[in-house]
């Protein structure tokens, strides 16, 4: 029953925001938010402000640094796990571990890098978790004294970075990636990569064991693990599925829904565990628009002439409102999943984002006083205890909502006619 | 805030990947005969119910039936009794009326006897009257032979004789 009033406040609440918005947060949630906001933009600022005080700590960083992808996992201080690097330059395949890259850590635990020449030849460098071609325009104070001269020369630089001046390490990645045609594609099993295999094999093996135990103990009660996760199979095929596709057709989208489901909560608790390297794999962009477009492939294979009548041509509108409508319906077939996406990296991400803006918080305060750091401390850990309750169920919602709007968009894929049936039927 | 919106090609691939193989596998692995069972069990226990219903319903109806035997049963039975009440009802006024019947015939020909007794009885003495009326006019007869005054005497006893009787 409560339960029932939970789905039924939600999907109004979320149901309500125009596509284009991300779900709104609690006011909570969003004055964290805007506190880390305020955190990621200053802080980096300050820090490269150009007085030469780069040893200063960083929050901005720190949570960037924790929050974006990775080619190793940070386990604490200067422990470091390498991951398998993976580049496809110019149709050669180049694999090594991303501790080829490492050049020793500075006084705060972070990994300094240098240059690589994989077994192909080709010479590469780890630029921000960025791998690129050693010898471009990056000319970073950490970098600038390992730069191989001959991969300079084997790879001449783009004219374009060429330009850049050596003191604005701060360039945009996306202009550089746009301008230079000479990346590598990166299939490297990176931080998140290798969260999401973690993921996989977790839910390989915890299903296989559930679906054994069903398969062992056949008509009788659930017991153990099976009576554990039970309830939420059972919630996303009785609560989410049913109500959202109806009885006929939900067993058709059950298994792609439970994958969904499961993924992205076990994915969000993941994310949740201190000490293994913040895996960010739901507030990673790459990893949810994979989600998204599979929404979208499934909700447009699926839909039916009564789905497309009512996109193409919605009947009973007058004709000037069809003119403004349809591309509106049109626009909304792509906006539904993007905004899937948006919401759930959005959520996971800030949910991070908050927790370590008061650990950096802390180390800040203990910089200048270690009194101070002590008395911020006692404070904010114990709006992170809250935060974590609240990231518990905000891991588990997340993976409801997305779960729920995904089945309430196949649902309107596959819907039947009802009341617009009504003058064919009368004139049978 | 660049590095978390961009969309690396990689990951992108891995993801794919991954997520393809684990629904995949899920849907054979795990998500078939999970929602199999779950849905055997559910026709079971909807199965169950139904039956406990159907039982519950023939045990009314069995008990209705009982109801309606013992009811009829009943009804029988004062039926009968009120037959048989009836029956020894009429037997006891039919012996009643025989016997007064009886009674009746017996004091009516006793009656009858009593009268014709009484008939012979008056026809008897009107004989001996008329006996010994003839029996006194002989007697009279021969004294007035003899003597006047002892014929006088002997008539006035017999006179008296006469109306002693």
């Amino acid at each position: 029953m409560s339960l029932y009033f939970c789905r039924e406040f939600f999907r109004g609440y979320f149901m309500t925001l125009t596509p284009i918005q991300p779900a709104p947060f609690r006011p909570a949630l969003r004055m964290a938010c805007l506190l880390a906001l305020f955190f990621a933009l200053v802080f980096p600022v300050q820090a490269s402000g150009g007085e030469g005080d780069g040893e200063k700590f960083s929050p901005g960083d720190m949570i960037m640094h924790h929050i974006s992808d990775a080619h190793q996992i940070h386990i604490i201080g200067d422990l470091y796990i390498p991951l398998p690097v993976i580049l496809l330059h110019d149709g050669h395949l180049d694999v090594f571990s991303s501790s080829k890259f490492w050049n020793g850590t500075n006084e705060h635990g972070e990994l300094l890098f240098k240059p690589y020449t994989a077994s192909s030849g080709v010479t590469y460098e780890n630029h921000h978790e960025v791998i690129t071609l050693a010898g471009g325009g990056h000319n970073h104070n950490e970098h600038v004294a390992h730069s191989s001269d001959s991969a300079h020369a084997a790879h001449p630089a783009p004219d374009s970075l060429a330009n850049m001046t050596p003191g604005h390490g701060d360039v945009p990645h996306g202009e550089e990636e746009h301008a230079s045609h000479d990346h590598p594609i990166d299939f490297s099993i990176t931080k998140t990569v290798f969260g999401m295999l973690l993921v996989v094999c977790i839910m390989i093996l915890l299903f296989r064991s559930i679906a054994k135990s069903y398969l062992r103990r056949k008509g009788q009660a659930p017991s153990g693990l099976q009576n554990m996760i039970e309830p939420f199979i059972l919630f996303v095929r009785n609560d989410i599925a049913i109500p959202s596709i109806g009885e006929r057709k939900a067993d058709r989208y059950v298994p792609f829904l439970l994958t969904v489901f499961f993924f992205i909560w076990i994915s969000n608790l993941l994310g949740l565990i201190p000490f293994i390297g913040g895996f960010n794999v739901t507030g990673t962009m790459s990893v949810t628009i994979v989600l998204a477009t599979l929404v979208f492939i499934i909700t447009t294979v699926s839909g039916n002439a009564h789905y497309w009548g009512h996109i193409v041509w919605p009947p009973g509108v007058p004709l000037p409102i069809k003119v403004i409508l349809v591309p509106i319906e049109i626009l909304s077939i792509f906006m539904k999943p993007a905004v899937l996406m948006i919401r759930l990296t959005a959520n996971i991400t800030a949910g991070h984002i908050i927790i370590l803006a008061f650990v950096g918080l802390i180390i800040l305060f203990g910089q200048n006083s270690a009194a101070l750091g002590y008395g911020v401390g006692a404070g904010a850990v114990l709006f992170m205890v809250f935060m974590f309750f609240i990231e518990l169920l905000v891991a588990f919602l997340q993976a409801y909502v997305f779960t729920l709007l995904a089945a309430i968009y196949f649902g309107d894929a596959t819907q039947e006619h009802h009341h617009h049936e009504e003058p064919s039927h009368a004139s049978h | 805030m660049e590095g978390l919106l961009s969309v690396s090609i990689g990951t992108v691939a891995w993801a794919t990947i991954s997520f393809l193989i684990v629904l995949f596998l899920l849907r054979k692995l795990a998500w078939g005969p999970i929602v199999q069972s779950l849905k055997e069990r559910e026709e079971g226990i909807a199965n169950a119910i139904r039956e406990a219903d159907r039982a519950r319903e023939e045990m009314a109806r069995l008990q209705a039936g009982n109801e309606e035997l013992l009811r009829q049963a009943r009804e029988e039975r004062d039926v009968i009794l009120r037959e048989a009440k009836a029956v020894g009802e009429k037997m006891r006024t039919e012996a009643q009326q025989r016997a007064q019947n009886e009674a009746d015939r017996m004091i009516s020909s006793a009656r009858q006897e009593i009268d014709n007794q009484k008939k012979a009885a008056i026809a008897d003495l009107k004989n001996q009257v008329a006996q010994l009326s003839i029996e006194i006019a002989e007697k009279l007869v021969r004294e007035k032979l003899s003597d006047g005054d002892r014929q006088k005497a002997l008539n006035q006893a017999l006179t008296g004789e006469f109306s002693k009787n």
